[in-house]
């Protein structure tokens, strides 16, 4: 049994580095503080594994991964309350918790400070063909490398664009593991736009290590330069990957086992945006992000939002924004140290979120490849096509909402993680509108699947079972 | 000035009914909705095409519905998805059933006979998933449920065929009658008419106040939550006797389950916040009545919002206090299944001053001593 | 296709997956475990009945649902094999209930 407590001073959702370092803050800062993790340990996504690694081997998964396992050891030695495998899947604004723990139920509790550290996921890559088996996300497969050192084999191609397209192939090439080609979907107009921000690049702690990284790669695998359409192709799973590209006049067939693909990732806003967080449309990370204060405040008083899931800046930098949200919140009691904390972190975040812009740019997904057309799925749990989005906003449905009415479309499980962006896009092409004007889904909570068992054990309220019935 | 015949004011089902049966009248209609149509608890309520369970005042009206309903497709050229499933409501013990019986018998002493009490048997014909201990219920065999959204969505269009015209995004601020003309202050404008007519849902508590007869009517977010897919195991839209429950299944799989608990609402920035406390009643009650839904998933819930008269039946009557304006408005969470009678009702009172159906229960003089 | 590596010092586990057994280590999900044996797809959808297998392997995709000991809709990424768990695909709308 986990002995979760009614009321905690701080609670923490997520076990990614923004969370760890929030947690183990406010944990040392002698506040009552739980951390809640999907996985069964910590780390997230980009530390996946740090603490019980199927490598002994570090080289394979590189010294930025294993920066990681500080972290994870001064998390389990703050004195923070560590719940694995614990779901949440309600928040209020007035900090009330729902967590579903794995054998245990649903309970509710009252957090006077939280911290969303719920971090990233990766960008929808809608291709035709993307829900065949056989075709996963590049993370997938990176997830599967640390956790349990599984790596593709059979023809495995790689597809997208993005530093952690290269940081994945790199690792897989670490392991022995062989990769047919990559379909490099950067675009020609990204790259020269990118230049505006490369003098901040040059400096930052990207730039040697991306390069030579990506030097690495090329030496020795088959890179194909702007790709320009990538489709799936097969029966009951991924058979071959066909593609267009500048320098070939018709698309080119590959065979293929797994096909990885990967364009960026964005934040995770579903728990954000259920609390009724404030978000903006970001057009250079082309992403809702949430409203933040220097430290992380949200719109609603009492929530921060730590790490990736305030817009993308990598793990260094969410360490340092976990750090900077805690500092808010235990200035109360040790003000001195808090504001030691926030002007390190504070100091550190300049050196770390320099270089992001020309990564945005560099990187920055083509059209085609977010707003995809005819039968390709865009909502993958209900299978709803572009063309059946594009023919009812057509019709006059103006947004995502009304689109949920006609077509289903994000009414799925996913709640709109793996299509939100893509619909929202796709309408405001097509009413020629931004997308801070469509908006997005609107999002409520359980941010994620509960049982009926689960709801029916939460603590009940009594008036209400006393209310005279009447229907 | 924008001018019509009668403003409507709120898009909801029973402002779009209203603005359709005016229109077959022959009159010239608008309507002042501040989001988009059906964007309240007219496009996301359970659907319960209902008579069984009603208000005895309610009876006749949803009777008359239930009409209307089963020729929908005549009235607004769209089946609105309307299935007549049937609608059972489960007794869980024989007092229950005792209780259900007195009333059924009540109302055939009125007339009506739509609700027959079953036993055993013929409730696990009926409902085969249903738990043990449940001895018998009421059934209503024409009853059904429709598709909130797509219904609403039908009675605009529909309306709009005939000339109505709808201003969406427009926000009704004020109401004024001046010179035998009424004038509404909106956020696009004024829009003026000889007649005036209040569905505006949770809102039309402050039009009903301007118009200077406020009623003690409660703004709340009544919620609902969904399954994901599961193998089809029950046909009828079930209640049951004693607890607020809706349980329907859709052909999709998904089963939807709601009753009458509240959330909170925001009536300024349309906001809705769901209270779990009390959606862990629902799921309790549709656990007792179906075992198997222990291991359902539910993988969304939401809430609508809609206004809550404290004797549980709408308004619908002529203003108390000013000409040439009438009201239709307080649902209380059960005003789907008589959107099409309605609208029709309003269109006899605004066009000939009376209608047919028993109207005096619903007049708004019932609060005239309240302030 | 997935190859596991050739050391793995994590104790091995046994599951089955639609009744044939299925070999996994310690700490693996039963996503990772299914995909490494080559056992996909693990669900067709209720939708149109289209085979599906893991996607994301971070829980947001749903596309790796099982069921796992009688229990349907578990994503099979979130959960940790157990020896001699029984996993079943989920076919299309699945039946509710133990």
């Amino acid at each position: 049994m986990s002995d979760i407590r009614d009321e905690y001073d701080v609670a923490v959702i997520g076990a990614g580095p923004a969370g760890m370092a929030a947690a183990s803050l406010c944990a040392r800062a002698r506040m009552s503080t739980v951390l809640f993790d999907e996985q069964p340990a910590p780390g997230g996504q980009i530390y996946r594994g740090i603490t019980r690694s199927p490598f002994s081997d570090r080289s394979i998964l590189g010294p930025d991964y294993w920066a990681g396992e500080p972290v994870a050891r001064e998390f389990a030695a703050s004195g923070a309350q560590y719940v694995p495998r614990a779901t949440v899947w309600s928040l209020t604004p007035e900090r009330e918790v729902g967590v579903s723990i794995a054998g245990e139920g649903a309970q509710l509790l009252q957090a006077k400070h939280v911290v969303i550290a719920t971090g990233a996921l990766e960008r929808p890559f809608p291709i035709p063909g993307w829900t065949l088996p056989g075709v996963m996300t590049a993370g997938a497969a990176q997830t599967m490398l640390k956790s349990s050192g599984i790596v593709p084999s059979g023809h495995t191609v790689l597809a997208g664009t993005g530093p952690l397209l290269w940081l994945l192939a790199w690792q897989l090439l670490r392991t022995g593991a062989s990769i047919d080609a990559i379909l490099d979907t950067t675009a020609r107009e990204s790259r020269a736009r990118a230049n505006a921000h490369l003098a901040s690049f040059v400096l930052s702690p990207y730039l040697m290590k991306g390069l030579k990284l990506l030097r690495e790669v090329r030496r020795r695998v088959r890179v194909i330069n702007d790709v320009t359409a990538v489709e799936a192709q097969g029966e009951g799973r991924v058979q071959t990957v066909a593609y267009v590209c500048a320098s070939s006049a018709m698309p080119v067939q590959l065979p293929v086992d797994n096909l990885l693909l990967h364009q960026g990732v964005v934040p995770n806003v579903n728990l954000a945006m259920s609390v009724g967080i404030e978000h903006r449309w970001d057009g250079e990370q082309l992403a809702f992000v949430p409203v933040l204060t220097p430290f992380g405040g949200t719109s609603v008083p009492g929530i921060y939002i730590a790490g990736d899931g305030g817009g993308i800046a990598g793990a260094q930098a969410a360490g340092w924004r976990g750090i900077l949200s805690a500092s808010d919140i235990v200035h109360a009691v040790h003000p001195q140290a808090a504001k030691r904390a926030a002007a390190t972190a504070q100091a550190a975040l300049k050196r770390f979120t320099r270089g992001r812009r020309f990564l945005d740019a560099y990187y920055r997904p083509a059209a085609q490849f977010r707003q995809p057309a005819g039968d390709t799925i865009v909502c993958r749990c209900e299978e709803v096509t572009a063309r059946q989005i594009v023919d009812t906003v057509a019709l006059g449905c103006p947004g995502p909402n009304q689109m949920k009415s006609f077509l289903r479309c994000g009414m799925g499980p996913c709640q709109g993680r793996l299509c939100g962006l893509t619909v929202t896009e796709l309408i405001a092409r097509q009413r020629n509108v931004s997308p801070q004007e469509v908006g997005y889904y609107r999002l409520r909570p359980p941010v994620k699947p509960i049982t009926i068992a689960e709801l029916a054990a939460l603590p009940k309220d009594e008036a209400a079972v006393k209310a005279v019935v009447r229907i | 000035m924008a001018n019509a015949d009668v403003v409507v004011i709120g898009g909801g089902l029973h402002g779009c009914s209203a603005a359709l049966h005016l229109a077959r009248a022959g009159a010239s209609v608008i309507v002042l909705e501040k989001d988009h149509v059906a964007r309240h608890a007219s496009g996301v309520n359970a659907g319960g095409v209902r008579r069984l369970g009603r208000d005895f005042a309610e009876v006749p009206l949803s009777a008359a519905s239930l009409e209307l309903w089963h020729r929908i497709e005549e009235l607004v050229d769209d089946d609105c998805g309307f299935e007549a499933v049937g609608q059972v409501k489960v007794a869980e013990d024989d007092a229950a059933l005792a209780t259900m019986r007195a009333r059924s018998e009540r109302l055939r002493a009125m007339g009506f006979d739509h609700e027959e009490i079953i036993g055993r048997d013929e409730l696990r014909e009926w409902l085969p998933s249903v738990a043990p201990h449940c001895v018998g219920g009421v059934a209503c065999r024409r009853d059904g449920a429709a598709l909130p959204f797509r219904t609403t969505m039908a009675f605009k269009r529909k309306a709009q065929s005939l000339g109505v015209e709808f201003h969406e995004g427009t926000r009704a601020h004020s109401v004024e009658r001046r010179d035998g003309v009424w004038r509404v202050q909106s956020s696009d404008g004024v829009f003026a008419g000889a007649s005036l007519v209040n569905a505006a849902g949770a809102w039309a508590g402050e039009i009903a106040r301007q118009m200077g007869e406020p009623v003690p009517m409660e703004a709340t977010a009544l919620m609902l939550m969904i399954t994901a897919p599961a193998a089809p195991f029950v046909k009828p839209v079930v209640g049951v006797q004693g607890r607020p429950l809706s349980f329907k299944q859709y052909a999709n799989g998904t089963i939807m389950i709601g009753g009458g608990q509240r959330g909170r609402a925001d009536l300024e920035t349309n906001r809705t916040y769901l209270d779990y406390r009390r959606l862990a009643l629902n799921a309790q009650t549709a656990a007792d009545l179906f075992p198997r839904m222990a291991h359902a998933d539910i993988v969304r819930a939401w809430a609508g919002i809609e206004g809550m008269m404290p004797d549980g039946i709408p308004v619908i009557s002529a203003s108390g206090t000013q000409d040439r304006a009438w009201h239709a408005f307080g649902f209380s969470a059960h005003g789907f299944q008589l959107g099409p009678i309605v609208g029709s009702m309003v269109a006899d009172l605004v066009t000939h001053g009376t209608t047919a159906l028993p109207v005096a229960p619903f007049s708004i003089g019932r609060f005239a001593s309240r302030a | 296709m997935f190859k596991r590596p050739r050391e793995d010092a994590r104790a091995s586990l046994r599951f089955t997956f639609d009744g044939a057994a299925v070999e996994a280590r310690e700490g693996d999900s039963v996503a990772a475990a299914l995909l490494a044996a080559g056992a996909t797809p693990c669900r067709t959808t209720p939708v149109s009945g289209a085979p599906r297998a893991p996607y994301c392997m971070m829980g947001v995709c749903f596309d790796c649902l099982v069921v796992v000991d009688g229990v349907g809709n578990r994503q099979a990424c979130l959960v940790p094999v157990r020896d001699g768990m029984a996993v079943e695909s989920q076919r299309g709308k699945r039946e509710l209930g133990a």
